[in-house]
């Protein structure tokens, strides 16, 4: 295959892929941030119906990627672009903290907030961008930190 | 408990097997993670050979999403009413955090745990964890201390 069509191979397989990604939130109602709140709030009239997204989400990827990257390729590149962490560290914890926090304050998760944006519900204007603020304030923040020690 | 009827628990199903299978397919083919968060915050710097495949696959999930509503009509209703200044509160927790904590639902709960990562195990039930308690906090404790 030549280098022109590889790359475009790989940008129809990003488009697709996000199509039936966004397909898969539309259709699972996990773009409905009342329903989000519905699910998390276990000791209210707790609404269990996103399990099944999680549920069905994870069945796929559980019986597919160990056995996928036991490859040693994938078949439009020359390795799988794994993230480089291991270790279980404060960064993990805190992050997970501050993003849990801001999940259960609104019902948006980075996927579900993208994805309304070519909906009629408004309220994502106000909170992606703030979420890109936030994503670029850490990004700023690690580099600022690596400056300073290096 | 909320009621729920089988179709309610078919569509949840169906469209978590299509994420599930999405994130396969940008594995099995690019050899990429499906972690929104990530491919998100990596449009705001970084390598600019990377940034065409992120802006395509974040422009793939705002067609599919609006398609669906557009071709079935099924769209969840509107929710008005929900103060600005919390929405740019919560945007900045959410970008912030999956930024530090390397992931967010789909990067850490689909994929991360799909290969059994231990890193994704712990973010994914520390965040759905303080999720769960700040929807309760926001919503009960109001009601509990009056």
């Amino acid at each position: 295959m030549s280098v022109r069509s590889l790359h475009l191979w790989r940008a129809l397989v990003s488009l697709g892929s996000g199509l039936v990604f966004g397909v898969g939130l539309a259709l699972s109602h996990m773009t409905d941030p009342e329903r989000v709140l519905g699910f998390l709030d276990v000791t209210g009239q707790w609404d269990p119906r996103l399990l099944g997204v999680l549920g069905g989400a994870v069945a796929v990827t559980a019986l597919s990627f160990r056995r996928l990257l036991g490859r040693p390729a994938p078949r439009l590149d020359g390795y799988f672009h794994l993230p480089p962490y291991e270790r279980v560290d404060a960064r993990l914890l805190l992050g997970s903290v501050l993003f849990g926090t801001g999940w259960g304050i609104a019902g948006y998760c980075p996927g579900p907030a993208i994805a309304v944006l070519g909906s009629a519900n408004n309220e994502v204007w106000w909170l992606v961008p703030a979420m890109l603020v936030g994503m670029g304030l850490q990004r700023w923040q690690a580099d600022h930190q690596q400056g300073l020690h290096s | 408990m909320h009621a729920v009827t089988g179709s309610d628990a078919i569509m949840a199903l169906a469209g978590g097997v299509l994420i599930g299978l999405a994130s396969l397919l940008l594995l099995c083919l690019n050899g990429r993670i499906a972690g929104i968060s990530g491919i998100a915050a990596g449009l705001l710097g970084g390598n600019r050979r990377e940034m065409a495949w992120r802006a395509l696959f974040l422009l793939g999930l705002v067609i599919g999403a609006a398609g669906y509503v557009a071709l079935t009509g099924d769209a969840p209703a509107v929710r008005t009413g929900f103060p600005r200044t919390t929405l740019v509160l919560a945007g900045l927790l959410v970008g912030y955090g999956t930024a530090l904590g390397n992931g967010c639902t789909s990067g850490h709960g689909v994929c991360g745990l799909g290969r059994l990562s231990r890193r994704s195990l712990v973010a994914t039930t520390v965040f759905v964890v303080v999720a769960i308690a700040t929807t309760t906090l926001v919503r009960h404790v109001a009601e509990w201390s009056s």
